[in-house]
């Protein structure tokens, strides 16, 4: 049987408020606990919500840049449902009137291809506290820190059919809130978060099967691991006779299977009512325009622009504008290195590797955009070789200096002067006379690798300060001679 | 549509209510006569009008996101049953 997987994703995002979105408490990530927790926070009798305007403004900012219908009038629901870290019993949210209607966003497939996926509706909501299950013999403790943080929950169209799509969705929603400066991204510390509805059906049926929701998945490799044991195991049941029972699982990474979490199936009730507390949320034309007008340029603008600009291929534009840092980043060399596709070369494989070694992002690379861009400059000019280059990079790295001063001080400089090159080549032939009558008895088809090796030898010799192009050219002449 | 002993228990577990054998009837008939008043105005033609969602005509104000609290975590820990840590405690909740 042929099967076809369905996937929907729910994407919750903190956004990146000062303070919460009902109450005038701090968002900071990891306080001590409950030193952000107001009155309004624990739920205490008598307090009333009132909303952040910055919380409502990041909204529409989001439904603007996917092209989405604002909900001009949009209304809280209570989402009532016990929980210790809930305190109040219910947690506002929004039901039938969203902030943000439909909307869509466009994703890069491996194959070069676009796909655009549908996004159903996102609204604000508050964020839930933490409970704690370890340590504290025979009870669970209760950090409300975290309760209202404001969330955007981004809801997507079933529109992906594999777990490959599903991650260049969230990966494309990740780049999206951090271009527009509305949320951290640091999914490590939970400010973006993933639920997983996965189905599958017969290729070729129009009904959708029977779904299960994988909650909290909170990394790019997880979204993807999860998803495809979920879809193997669905397959698994249904071919061995069984059938899916719509539930919510939990996603175990150390065993890479998702588990059911039973005890959340009866509170699945949750009688959503207009919340009494808050009035309907009018958002008028000028404080949209507003907004619309200060959106900074997105992905696939600026995707667009490095091709045209730059002159960059698609492939390397979407790498490096894939997030806004790294694309500042590169526009930064490239303003003072000159040299737009070396630049790209630089950021994406030799800082990109010296990144991934380190397991840093950008913003907190040791060799900033100025260096690097400087660095250039001399590659540029011959005062170095890209070889040479590589040297002065790691040396920038490990917090020596700019180039010019690291290869002032370790004598890098590149070696132009023809005389000085034809000098160290005789004295290198000399010391290879055997190699040379080799080379010269050789025919021309074995003499391509034997030159190689006169060029290294070459380069080892002036311990890589000749110019190649020169070394290339002397040499040849010489060793024809 | 009128609601059976059973939807009525399930709506008070929902709720945590716990109520008695005694108070269940008494409960569902009070709830099916409310639910007859819904079924009575759900008879009104209502097209074109838009849905309710607050009796006071006005919109929602918005506050600037400022930090206006401090931490006040020993004063409100005063009266919790339980606390370790800064943390509140309660029973254990298994998942």
């Amino acid at each position: 049987m042929q099967w076809e997987v369905v996937i929907g994703l729910e994407i919750h995002t903190q956004l990146a408020t000062q303070s919460k979105i009902f109450s005038g408490s701090a968002t900071t990530f990891g306080s001590e606990p409950n030193t952000q927790a107001s009155l309004v926070d624990l739920g205490m009798p008598g307090v009333l919500p009132v909303l952040n305007q910055e919380a409502v403004r990041m909204a529409c900012m989001f439904g603007l840049a996917i092209d989405a219908e604002i909900g001009k009038r949009n209304v809280f629901a209570r989402k009532n449902y016990f929980y210790p870290d809930l305190p109040k019993g219910y947690q506002i949210s929004q039901m039938e009137l969203p902030i943000v209607g439909k909307g869509h966003l466009d994703i890069a497939l491996e194959d070069g291809t676009i796909k655009r996926i549908g996004v159903t509706r996102a609204h604000l909501e508050e964020d839930a506290g933490k409970s704690l299950h370890e340590d504290f013999s025979g009870s669970t403790g209760i950090d409300l820190n975290r309760a209202g943080t404001p969330l955007l929950e981004i809801v997507s169209e079933p529109d992906m059919r594999s777990a490959k799509e599903a991650v260049a969705y969230v990966k494309a929603i990740h780049a999206l809130v951090r271009y527009l400066g509305i949320c951290d991204g640091n999914m490590a510390e939970g400010s973006l978060r993933c639920d997983c509805n996965v189905s599958i059906r017969p290729k070729g049926q129009a009904e959708f099967g029977t779904r299960c929701e994988i909650k909290n998945v909170n990394s790019f490799r997880f979204i993807e691991r999860a998803i495809n044991s979920e879809i193997q195991r669905q397959i698994d049941l249904i071919e061995d006779g069984g059938r899916v029972i719509q539930e919510t699982r939990l996603y175990d990474p150390n065993k890479d299977e998702t588990r059911s979490m039973r005890s959340k199936e009866e509170a699945n009730d949750y009688r959503y009512f207009p919340d009494p507390d808050l009035l309907p949320v009018v958002i008028e034309d000028s404080f949209l325009d507003t907004i619309r007008a200060g959106l900074p340029e997105l992905p696939p603008q600026k995707v667009e622009r490095f091709q045209s600009q730059y002159g960059l291929s698609a492939y390397d534009a979407n790498v490096l504008a894939s997030s806004r840092e790294q694309a500042d980043y590169f526009e930064e060399v490239v303003k003072i290195g000159g040299d737009a596709k070396l630049a790209a070369n630089w950021v994406m494989v030799e800082l990109g590797s010296l990144l991934n070694k380190l397991g840093i992002e950008i913003d907190q690379a040791p060799v900033s955009a100025e260096q690097l861009g400087g660095m250039l400059l001399r590659i540029r000019d011959n005062t170095i070789s890209g070889k040479i280059a590589k040297t002065v990079f790691e040396a920038m790295a490990a917090g020596e200096g700019d180039a010019d001063s690291i290869i002032e001080s370790r004598g890098l400089k590149q070696v132009t002067d023809t005389g000085a090159i034809e000098t160290m080549l005789d004295e290198m032939l000399a010391a290879n006379a055997e190699q040379v009558e080799q080379y010269r008895a050789a025919d021309e088809a074995k003499r391509g690798k034997m030159f190689g090796f006169f060029v290294g030898q070459a380069m080892k010799a002036s311990k890589g300060k000749a110019n190649p192009g020169q070394v290339n050219q002397l040499l040849k002449a010489k060793l024809e001679g | 549509m009128a609601l059976e002993r059973c939807d009525v228990e399930k709506i008070a577990h929902l709720a945590r209510l716990g109520l008695n054998d005694g108070e269940l009837p008494r409960i569902t008939d009070a709830l099916n006569s409310i639910l007859g008043l819904v079924d009575q105005m759900q008879a009104v033609d209502t097209t074109g009008i838009e849905p309710l969602a607050h009796p006071l005509e006005a919109s929602q104000r918005l506050r600037p996101d400022q930090v206006t609290e401090s931490n006040q975590r020993e004063a409100y820990q005063a009266i919790a049953p339980s606390t370790e840590s800064g943390l509140y405690l309660v029973p254990k909740v298994i998942e």
